[in-house]
């Protein structure tokens, strides 16, 4: 699945996007978010501290426990700050 | 009727005062138009900045604000909405974000143009960051208060 990254959690991580193939016992975003957290430093940095983390699938915000099945696209990034 | 909607996202300024007088050209239904113009502040507390760079998720920022908007159509009698959001570079003076509502009467045009506001600021994907003078930048913290004030469109 594609899996792209924003703002901090794009500049933590170092790249954009990237395609990502999880083992099967990862279901939910919060369990990619612990997956791709053990990646390396730079991954564990960007995710240091999950419950700042907000998540889309497919372009629509989506709670950590959403599972990802299907998913398209999968979105993680800070807080938002437009407006 | 449909009601005419306006969403953009670009680069380059927008003219306010032309987006106004668009709501109400060439009708005259509309009794109330509210604008909001968000502008980009040289900073705070003595902390001067360069200019902001916004980022943002491209396709969902369109599809998240089109959400909003279809939510503020169903709750206020509108006759128009512009929302209109710039994104890359931009100095302190320029504009950032412009929510236009058009109605009736003016109580939904300024309730819905603050709903979208507070929409915008927590729930569509764009992102601050500060830029200061050699090479400096951090990026926005997300305010609570941001958050209280969007949370309170949800109580009824």
């Amino acid at each position: 699945m594609k899996v792209v990254y924003f703002a901090w959690v794009r500049e933590r991580i170092g790249k954009a996007e990237e395609t990502v193939e999880p083992p099967a016992e990862v279901r939910t975003v919060g369990d990619l978010i612990g997956w791709l957290a053990g990646r390396g430093e730079t991954y564990a940095h960007a995710f240091e501290t999950p419950r700042v983390i907000r998540a889309a699938i497919d372009h629509a915000h989506v709670p950590p426990e959403t599972a990802i099945a299907g998913a398209r696209e999968i979105a993680f990034f800070p807080p938002m700050t437009g407006g | 009727m449909t009601v005419p909607v306006t969403i953009r996202l670009q680069q380059a300024d927008f003219d306010t005062a032309r987006e106004i007088a668009a709501m109400t050209d060439g009708r005259s239904d509309v009794g109330a138009v509210v604008s909001f113009s968000g502008v980009c502040r040289g900073g705070e507390g003595g902390d001067a900045i360069d200019a902001l760079t916004l980022e943002h998720y491209p396709g969902m920022a369109e599809a998240e604000i089109g959400r909003h908007v279809e939510e503020a159509l169903a709750r206020w009698p509108l006759l128009g909405v512009t929302v209109i959001h710039r994104h890359g570079r931009i100095e302190p003076g320029e504009n950032i974000v412009l929510v236009v509502t058009a109605s009736s009467h003016r109580q939904a045009a300024f309730e819905a143009a603050e709903f979208l506001m507070d929409y915008l600021k927590t729930r569509a994907p764009f992102w601050k960051r500060e830029d200061r003078a050699a090479g400096d930048a951090n990026w926005v913290d997300a305010a609570a208060h941001d958050d209280a004030a969007a949370a309170r469109w949800t109580k009824s």
